[in-house]
């Protein structure tokens, strides 16, 4: 992170200088010049993975309960086809959804590209919630319910404070899969949604390399944010996803 | 106050070849502490769960008072249910925990206060409001959750095997603890146990399940001396059983006949029950039979004899001092006083031994 960061700030650094010979912070105004538009693509970015992840909750929530809590027929199927997105390769599967996306309106849109997100960060997820249910134990809920508990009531003060520190896992993985897409975006999006990966991809393809130092720095914030804020549950007592062991 | 009652209550589990719970009735009276007693398996804790509204009957009926709670949720039935593993919500404090039910209710923190420590004190753990779950032992953690059910009132009290997971000594104290507690605020209180002796010392009355099936409701003595069957004779342990022709007075068997007066039938095969501590060793005249004695075995304050009488064993519990000379192998005379006898229908049942949990 540190050679990056001098990359954005040099103007000459050539071998076998340690550090540039010359300081310039061109490229920082180019980050942050209008005509690049790099704040409108980071906050693209940040709302696909948003709408990424809560899509992701909605969806790998009850899923991760399922296979964590209940057995039925079937599940062991439906767990190998949970993680099947992770196994074949994404790139397989946006081909084919691609072509429903363009019949359905999709293709070259946010939405769109926050929908193919979900192939690669939905396993996670689902992963993540089921090891976290897998430790749960529901009986928690039915004696709330005896305790004069409505159905939601139950959910709010008794379900989920016993699976925060999980779904915070699960979420901020989701954030930072999605952040970090690259060709999902690309050909979903079809140039007209501009995320930071393209935009980074493009600087550091034409030989910019100080922009391209500047632009990682940017790109690299909310990982260490996620990092700092997850940390405390990611280890020690809470363990959020220390289940993940039972898929 | 609440009178519970079950009217053909059945539950069938979809994989199970028979009923969980098969058409039981049962009427538990306002106030008084109702034991489900049973083997494991035999329903007692899915018919507790449907009359806290946890799992919906396949049919029947259960009523509060003569109204039908079925279509009531839960959390509106005013049965609160105590697990056998407390539950005791980690993330809260102690405090939080026993305040939950009213905090459902609506009610404002201050008041919630002052009836969470009433309550701790009531259940003897004064002080203890700011603690977490895990810094209580199992004994405690089992009174702050009967503190979280009393503190809402309930009309029915549920209690899943509340002794079983304590150490004899604080059984003793949670049992005078429940019982205390029962007396004084009067609440209808089932609770479920696999433990006869559980049963016997907490309960007021029992309803033994075998099967999914009611064999008998009744007082804890009752079981002991007027049992319905052999297999509830069995389950609650230690009779003897000589199997002979009941004529509705007599009781003829292979080694003479018996007066026996108290009978569970009115006639035709069955078998004499009587009790070890009850055989008189070396009584002679009426309703005695010679036997031979097979071991004994002295246990300090008492002596156990095996006596073999006939085709039968039997079992015969005394005081020491009083048989002093008898040897192994040596013939005994054995009487059966005809009050202590109970005559039971013949022995068809394969029940359920207590002791296989």
């Amino acid at each position: 992170m540190i050679p990056l960061a001098i990359w954005s700030v040099s103007f000459r650094w050539f071998y076998p200088d340690i550090i540039p010979s010359e300081f310039s912070g061109r490229a920082w105004s180019a980050v942050f010049s209008p005509r690049n538009d790099v704040l409108g693509a980071a906050w693209d970015t940040t709302l696909v993975a948003l709408i990424v992840t809560v899509l992701a909750i909605l969806i790998g929530l009850p899923a991760g309960r399922a296979l964590g809590l209940y057995e039925f027929r079937g599940k062991r199927i439906v767990e190998l086809l949970v993680l099947a997105p992770i196994i074949v390769p994404g790139l397989a599967v946006a081909l084919g959804v691609h072509q429903l996306f363009i019949r359905y309106g999709l293709a070259n849109t946010l939405i769109g590209v926050a929908l193919v997100h979900l192939i690669p960060t939905l396993p996670y997820m689902t992963l993540v919630m089921s090891g976290v249910f897998a430790n749960y134990d529901a009986d928690f809920e039915l004696q709330a319910r005896t305790l004069g508990a409505g159905v939601l009531k139950t959910q709010w003060y008794v379900t989920l404070p016993a699976i925060f520190p999980g779904l915070v896992v699960g979420a901020l993985f989701t954030f930072l899969i999605s952040w970090s897409q690259y060709v999902l975006t690309l050909l979903i999006g079809g140039g007209q949604v501009v995320t930071l990966p393209l935009l980074l991809f493009n600087f550091a393809r034409s030989g910019e390399n100080a922009i391209a130092g500047a632009l990682s720095v940017v790109f690299i914030v909310p990982g260490v944010l996620v990092l700092m804020l997850s940390s405390r549950y990611l280890s020690g007592d809470d363990a959020a996803v220390g289940g993940i062991g039972n898929i | 106050m609440t009178r519970v009652n079950l009217t053909g209550l059945t539950k069938q589990f979809d994989e199970k070849p028979i009923p969980a719970v098969d058409d039981f009735n049962l009427e538990i009276e306002s106030g008084k502490l109702t034991a489900l007693l049973g083997p494991s398996g035999c329903g007692k804790t899915t018919t507790m769960k449907m009359i806290a509204g946890l799992l919906r009957p396949t049919a029947g009926n259960i009523s509060f008072d003569d109204e039908s709670i079925l279509n009531i949720a839960p959390e509106d039935r005013g049965a609160v249910m105590v697990f056998q593993n407390y539950l005791l919500f980690p993330y809260m404090n102690i405090a939080e925990n026993v305040g939950f039910g009213l905090k459902m209710r609506g009610m404002s923190k201050s008041d919630i206060g002052s009836k969470v420590s009433e309550m701790l004190d009531l259940v003897q753990l004064p002080g203890v409001e700011k603690r977490r779950p895990k810094q209580l032992s199992g004994g405690q953690q089992q009174r702050v959750a009967l503190a979280r059910a009393l503190i809402v009132e309930p009309r029915v009290l549920l209690l899943d095997e509340p002794l079983s997971n304590l150490d004899a000594h604080l059984r003793d104290e949670m049992r005078e603890l429940i019982r205390g507690i029962q007396t004084e605020m009067k609440i209808t209180t089932v609770f479920v146990t696999h433990d006869q002796e559980e049963a016997v010392v907490l309960a007021d009355r029992i309803a033994l399940l075998f099967d999914g099936r009611l064999q008998q409701f009744d007082t804890p003595d009752a079981f002991y001396e007027r049992p319905n069957s052999v297999a509830i004779a069995r389950f609650f342990g230690g009779s003897n059983f000589i199997p002979g022709h009941y004529d509705g007075d007599e009781f003829g068997t292979s080694v003479g006949t018996f007066q026996a007066p108290h009978a569970a039938i009115s006639s035709g095969e069955g078998v004499l029950s009587i009790r070890p501590e009850a055989v008189e060793l070396g009584g002679q005249g009426g309703n005695s039979a010679k036997g031979t004695i097979v071991s004994h075995v002295y246990v300090g304050r008492y002596a156990r004899f095996k006596i073999a009488l006939g085709d039968n064993e039997i079992e015969a519990v005394t005081e020491p001092g009083r048989v002093k000379d008898l040897r192994d192998g040596e013939s005994v005379s054995v009487r059966f006083h005809p009050d202590q006898t109970w005559v039971l229908g013949p022995d068809d049942y394969e029940a359920p031994s207590s002791a296989d949990q």
